[in-house]
């Protein structure tokens, strides 16, 4: 009984913010909301819905290909690549938005190089616009798909080998082993890793408002700071909030009876060894997605910060460099303690409520980070003021804001806003563990802490650390929400690179987009060379 | 054995120490200090807050975001809100905390002398601390500065497919089309959009300086433009803006009648300060000449003081006349502009 109220009131609070947005559908709809009707929310249908279908199908098509090649075959280079296709993840969507205009756009040296060898001028040649609905496409696919290829890889790797000879002894073909086993059976890390994508994209406001991409959530933005009207803007946000929820349930419902477990016997997998063209098809593949999400607008950072780098690196840096990354640190541990949480809770004790409430609280993924401050802002700034009122009238004395406008204030919306990939992964992870072992356990004396720490917790090594560095890396990028409700004096790099860039001053901030680059990376090679370690080392 | 996971507990035990104390050491003290939050960027402001410190020892702390947002945690912090100044990069955000009982009316001969009266609240509520003008930048080889006169000309045939502009999302431009209702009334606006929207060369997208370098690549032939992003473009680090820079010519739009449409960055004394009269003296500071000449230097704005030379560079685009509308009035019509662009179709 204490588990299930622990769950479902620690669900609650985090839902909070996602509740508070949510009720303002409740809330009065002004004139406002006919306007918006007859003029733009199509418009913002078509478009976000166009997005959402193009990067889930272009994130998958990278993801999983790029998982399975790494995680079942051997070819040149694999090693590197594993690892090396993790990299994107560290930039954030608006700054290989910036690089690629840079790079690409009609006044960019691409088009130029190529006006000048030709002696082309505007509109004799055919050109791709880079900033328009298929660019935003491209750049989020880019930046997301590690989202599906980190989950599915470790499911992949973890998967039986013993199933996948199985199927091949009995004359199934590599192809059809991929399609009819490996793929059904990774089916839960790979949607886990697609509704991730999918959220992150419906929340992106930096790439598709630099692009002119008019989407729901650009319209949420148009209707707080253009119409002035932040309740119509919650309404927005609460309907988008609404279509996820349905999104989310139609998932589960359509996998509701299937079961996904790994077999007690874990044959690690054995690769195959890909040669000729075949071995050069994958490396290339591999380079290809590395070099154009990563190695190609990392070199055009690289080349801005050459140009600036004497005024952008000052007394400041180091201090910048630290509040982002211990802020990251904290904040992914937590989301990690809770994601456990809320997995095993829901493993251990089912029920509709637990689920209801969990899946609540890890929405905050899909409203963007703005939006979620907000619904930080207000139940905060509503609990120190009722505070202060009652201290007053009580000890005549004054508390001020205790929360409000703290790193406590921070933190809490960063687990708001990231608990659902930490949660994503654990689950996923936990699925692949059979229930007779927790039974196993059970009918042996074992008590729950006994068993998530001697039998889970080692089987879910992989998940865990996934988990907690997707978020650490998605927090160090993160920027709405920390520019809103961080305290006095406090910057972090994504903050100063927003600054600047926000004030197309491009070149002044590449020097701290490269800096949360590096710093991403360093957990992912810590982490990968973890993983690598093989999923049965603690088993 | 020590698993990874309990390095990082432990790793993490010494964070959380760390950041309490960090949170300890954030937390505003009671001495002489003032609070700021500011939609103008940290490198545009906190050179002169410094000074400020410097000069009379009250320690400046701050806060840099978006100006709605910045409104809206200062609603949420209500009567407690720690912000003593809310700094903003547009009247309209201005007007709104007004209408939204956020700012204190504070006067003073002083400021009042300082700043020109169409440039703050009339009720003292808010100032203006520089200008933004909202030029049109042409293509020096493709067109005749001749053949330019206002911005309500752009929406003749003549220059269809030859116009670039950002997006209508910015605030820059719903100020423009704020002005335009505000002058000749909601219908000819309406026409004027048509019009104009459909001689755009391409969907709007990018920032100012994009536009820029549109023009000067020849994909379009005229951009209306904030003209301090021309002047950052000329002055930059990077080489290719520079180049980009000196193919654009700089016009100043309907000087033959209201004038260039411009806004205003602006301050003013937040409603749960507890010390508004140390606010009035920052503010005070933000608008004497030396604080007005730093605005023109560092970001090329202009002055609101008429006593304070503009920079160098923006001395050589010439003098130009300014819509003298009363900016309030911007902000009071913002909403009505943006569903006016809305239907027009200016994405």
């Amino acid at each position: 009984m204490a588990w299930r109220v622990g769950l479902v009131l620690t669900a609650l609070t985090v839902a909070l913010p996602v509740l508070v947005i949510g009720s303002s559908l409740l809330a009065p709809y002004s004139p406002t909301w006919t306007h918006i009707l007859d003029t733009v929310l199509v418009g913002y249908l078509i478009n976000s819905l166009a997005l959402m279908l193009g990067v889930g199908t272009g994130t998958l098509l990278l993801g999983v290909v790029t998982a399975w090649l790494c995680a079942t075959c051997e070819f040149t280079g694999r090693k590197l690549l594993s690892w090396g296709l993790l990299l994107p993840m560290a930039l954030p969507a608006y700054i290989i938005a910036y690089t690629y205009t840079g790079l690409l756009d009609f006044s960019g040296p691409v088009q130029s190089s190529l006006r000048g060898w030709f002696n082309w001028s505007y509109g004799d040649y055919f050109f791709p616009e880079i900033r328009s609905l298929g660019g935003a496409i491209c750049m989020l696919s880019l930046v997301l798909y590690p989202y599906i290829y980190l989950i599915a890889r470790v499911a992949f790797t973890n998967q039986s080998g013993a199933a996948l000879e199985a199927a091949r002894s009995l004359g199934v073909g590599r192809w059809r082993t991929f399609f009819r086993v490996a793929l059904p059976m990774a089916r839960p890390a790979i949607v886990a890793g697609l509704s991730l994508a999918l959220m992150e994209t419906l929340a992106d406001y930096g790439t598709v408002d630099y692009f002119g991409v008019s989407t729901f959530t650009t319209g949420i933005f148009r209707t707080w700071y253009g119409l002035g009207e932040l309740r119509t803007a919650a309404q927005l946000a609460g309907f988008l909030l609404l279509f996820v929820f349905v999104l989310m349930a139609i998932e589960r419902a359509s996998r509701n009876r299937m079961q996904f477990h790994a077999t007690a016997t874990r044959s690690a997998i054995q690769r195959i060894t890909l040669r000729g063209t075949h071995a050069a098809l994958a490396t290339g593949f591999c380079v290809l997605i590395v070099t154009l999400g990563f190695l190609l607008p990392a070199m055009q950072l690289l080349s801005w910060a050459s140009i600036s780098w004497r005024t952008a690196v000052d007394s400041q840096f180091l201090y910048l460099l630290w509040n982002s990354l211990s802020l990251a640190l904290f904040a992914s541990f937590i989301c990690l303690v809770l994601a456990l949480f809320f997995g095993y809770g829901k493993r251990r004790y089912p029920g509709a409520t637990q689920t209801g409430a969990v899946r609540i609280a890890s929405m905050g993924y899909a409203v963007p980070g703005t939006v979620i401050a907000v619904g930080v802002l207000i139940p905060f700034g509503t609990l120190d003021n009722q505070l202060d009122t009652l201290s007053q009238t009580l000890f005549g004395v004054s508390t001020g804001l205790l929360l409000s406008g703290t790193l406590v204030a921070l933190v809490f919306a960063y687990v708001v806003r990231f608990l659902s990939v930490s949660l994503q992964t654990v689950e996923s992870g936990l699925s692949r563990i059979k229930p007779s072992l927790d039974e196993a356990a059970r009918s042996l004396g074992s008590s729950n802490k006994r068993a998530l720490r001697e039998i889970h917790l080692p089987l879910l090594r992989g998940s865990l650390l996934t988990a907690l560095l997707l978020v650490f890396v998605d927090v160090l990028k993160e920027l709405p929400t920390t520019l809103i409700l961080r305290p006095f004096n406090f910057n972090t790099l994504a903050v100063r690179t927003f600054e600047l860039a926000s004030d197309e001053r491009l070149a002044d901030a590449a020097l701290p987009a490269l800096a949360i680059v590096i710093i991403g990376l360093l957990p992912v090679i810590l982490l990968m060379r973890n993983l690598d370690r093989g999923p049965s080392s603690h088993a | 054995m020590k698993s990874p996971a309990t390095a990082c507990l432990s790793a993490v035990q010494t964070l959380t120490y760390a950041l309490m104390l960090m949170l300890i050491a954030t937390a505003p003290a009671i001495a002489q200090e003032l609070n700021v939050y500011s939609a103008r960027q940290e490198a545009l402001i906190k050179p002169l807050l410094d000074e400020f410190s410097a000069e009379t020892g009250i320690t400046v702390n701050l806060v840099t975001g978006k100006g709605d947002a910045l409104l809206t945690r200062l609603q949420a912090e209500g009567r407690n809100s720690p912000a003593d100044i809310l700094i903003t990069s547009d009247a309209g955000r201005l007007v709104r905390a007004e209408e939204a009982g956020a700012l204190l009316a504070r006067t003073s001969p002083e400021l009042e002398a300082a700043v020109p009266a169409r440039l703050r609240s009339p009720k003292g509520y808010w100032y203006g601390l520089s200008v933004r003008a909202r030029a049109l930048v042409y293509n020096l080889i493709n067109v005749n500065p001749d053949t330019l006169s206002t911005y309500e000309a752009l929406a003749q045939p003549q220059w269809r497919g030859r116009i670039c502009v950002r997006s209508s999302a910015n605030i820059y431009n719903q100020s423009l089309v704020a002005s335009m209702l505000a002058t000749q009334g909601a219908e000819k606006t309406a026409a004027w959009l048509d019009g104009f929207v459909a001689n755009f060369a391409r969907p709007p997208q990018g920032g100012d300086r994009d536009q820029i370098k549109a023009v000067a690549a020849g994909l379009c032939d005229v951009a209306i433009v904030n003209s301090y992003y021309l002047g950052g473009m000329m002055t930059s680090s990077n080489k290719a803006e520079r180049i980009a820079a000196s193919k654009v010519g700089i016009f100043w739009p309907n000087q033959h009648d209201r004038g260039t449409h411009v806004n205003i960055s602006g301050v003013g004394v937040t409603a749960a300060s507890d010390q508004p009269e140390l606010a009035v003296q920052l503010i005070t500071f933000l608008t004497r000449d030396s604080s007005q000449q730093w605005y023109a230097e560092t970001n090329n704005e202009y002055p609101v003081r008429d006593n304070v030379p503009v920079s160098e560079l923006l001395a050589t685009w010439g003098t130009f006349k300014a819509d003298p509308i009363d900016v309030a009035e911007l902000g009071k019509l913002n909403a009505q502009a943006v569903m006016a662009m809305d239907k027009a179709g200016w994405k």
